[in-house]
């Protein structure tokens, strides 16, 4: 056998090389191409930095990424149209979940710009050091959402006590979820809890889907809803307020000019206009 | 210039198969790096780290036995016959192996729920099955019971089709051949089979956190706690991934004569 090795056509070097060299130039690419959409690390850095913040005269450009609670999904989706129909060059990039999946994700290195939360308490793990500016936007109260015709018959938060009645709530770990167990707390009730779910717009999707009789979730969520559920207030002494923060993490113009815009008149109205609070 | 020619191809082939290795190692080691090793009895002893762990176990053991009952005559159905149905039923078992398991709970749902195909029918009855153990076990079996059924239909179709003839020439009937000689002889793939699903239901997420909910006790798994305790206390979660990592690789363990030879 090992004499006949010498006679056997070698593979040509070269091809081993290219190969390698494909591979090698390959892989960077792919990852590259790959990360091409979610990744905006650094694209924020091109406007500059004389301008006054949030001037509209001079032309904006970069982008924005919002990391926003879910229950802003709605009022945050519009606010994005319109400041990049106000500003041409700018791309604001939104991203929604629990408030504590957010602040999680920053903490980790998320490439976010602006974070706002589900009340201020969700901002407390929030590593410091990255904050340069908080400022309270909006207030929510907690609702309970119930499929449409309400087949549970719910009518104030003392019915959610009844063992009948199928709750779902948000999970202990989001601002939901705490709101709803500070509630049950304050009118000494214990509902018949049948699932946590992990930020608020899951939870509002079981009401939605009839598998739940009824959730406890944020007004504005409710009203997002519109038709797909049917609102339930919850009385004054036992209802949670929450105060929602829209924490500002960078500070290019791009960056300072949205976080304006959102505290700004127009922007406080559109917010509100999604049955969220005045400040 | 033979040592040159071998070693290009091992540098071209080496290189982008360590960069795979990387890809797949180093998640895991960095699970392990991150890992405080003397908190970790401590946040295995977290309140919420029990009752997930006993409804792991009953839920795995359950959809264990569902794809043991239910799954071995139907891989015995798939594994006998030539008819060209056979094909397409299997490429259908195959779906939920490639379905994203959220895609699964939906259908679930829409299958089981209040308000499904054969939920609706149920309601009437005082059954609801969402948000209970019994959804828990039905999303894992959705996700499991295809890894069963294919691992031991390989088995059987791999049995020497002369020991039924001999068999049945001695007097045996199907059932008692099967019992007495075939059943015993795919044994091992039946093993690996359920070990598989077992371990493939240990890790379902997506199809039970749609479908039967996140409750302490009832139907928050190992991997559900994982996601919640994520957000509450990170170091609980990386002590609970490597309670999972380490199973999984005892039943990798388990499995390696079989299946990593």
């Amino acid at each position: 056998m090992s004499a006949t090795a010498p006679n056997r056509p070698r593979p040509r070097p070269s091809l081993g090389a290219t190969v390698t060299v494909a591979v090698l130039a390959l892989v960077p690419l792919a990852l590259a191409a790959c990360g091409a959409g979610t990744d905006s690390t650094g694209s924020t850095g091109r406007q500059g930095s004389s301008g006054a913040p949030g001037a509209q005269a001079q032309r904006l450009e970069g982008t924005v990424t919002v990391l926003a609670a879910a229950s802003l999904t709605e009022s945050f989706d519009r606010l994005k149209a319109d400041f990049e129909a106000a500003n041409p060059g700018v791309t604001v990039e939104t991203s929604y979940g629990s408030s504590s999946t957010l602040v999680q994700q920053v903490n980790n290195g998320a490439p976010a710009q602006v974070i706002a939360l589900a009340g201020a308490a969700a901002a407390e793990p929030l590593d410091k050091s990255l904050v340069k500016q908080t400022r309270t936007f909006a207030t929510n109260v907690l609702e309970i959402a119930v499929p449409p015709g309400n087949p549970a018959g719910v009518t104030s938060v003392n019915d959610l006590g009844k063992p009948t009645v199928k709750v779902v709530l948000c999970a202990d770990t989001v601002p939901c979820g705490k709101a709803a167990q500070a509630t049950f707390r304050k009118a000494r009730i214990v509902p018949n809890v049948v699932s946590k779910e992990v930020d608020v717009k899951a939870t509002l999707a079981k009401v939605k889907l009839g598998e739940a009789d009824a959730a406890v979730v944020y007004h504005s969520d409710v009203v997002a809803a519109k038709d797909a559920v049917t609102g339930v207030a919850i009385q004054v002494p036992f209802n949670t307020r929450l105060d929602y923060p829209v924490i500002r993490l960078a500070d290019d113009a791009a960056t300072k000019a949205f976080v304006a815009y959102v505290l700004s008149a127009q922007g406080l109205a559109t917010v509100q206009s999604f049955g969220l609070g005045a400040p | 210039m033979r040592y040159a020619g071998r070693w290009r191809t091992r540098l071209a082939l080496g290189v982008p198969a360590g960069l795979a290795l990387l890809l797949l190692v180093v998640p895991l080691a960095a699970l392990l790096v991150r890992a405080d090793w003397a908190r970790i009895p401590a946040d295995l002893a977290t309140p919420t780290v029990l009752p997930a762990l006993r409804l792991s176990l009953t839920t795995t053991s359950c959809t264990a036995a569902l794809c043991l009952l239910l799954g071995t005559p139907l891989a015995w159905f798939l594994a006998r016959s030539d008819h060209p149905a056979t094909s397409w039923l299997r490429a259908l078992l195959t779906v939920p192996l490639v379905l994203p398991p959220v895609v699964g709970g939906v259908a679930l749902l829409m299958a089981w729920g209040r308000k499904g195909l054969l939920g609706q029918h149920l309601a009437p009855f005082g059954v609801q099955i969402p948000f209970t153990t019994v959804a828990v076990v039905l999303a894992e079996t959705f996700v499991a019971m295809p890894y069963y059924v294919l691992a031991v239909e390989g088995a059987m179709r791999g049995l020497d089709a002369r020991l039924e003839s001999v068999a049945r020439t001695l007097g045996a009937g199907e059932l008692r051949y099967l019992r007495t000689v075939g059943i015993p002889l795919v044994l091992p793939g039946i093993a690996s089979g359920l070990a598989l699903a077992w371990a493939r239901a240990l890790g379902e997420f997506g199809a039970t956190i749609t479908f039967a909910g996140n409750f302490q006790g009832r139907t928050q798994t190992l991997p559900l706690l994982v996601y919640v305790e994520l957000e509450r206390d990170p170091q609980v979660a990386i002590s609970i991934s490597i309670m999972l990592l380490a199973v999984s690789v005892l039943v990798l363990g388990v499995l390696r004569g079989r299946w990593l030879r």
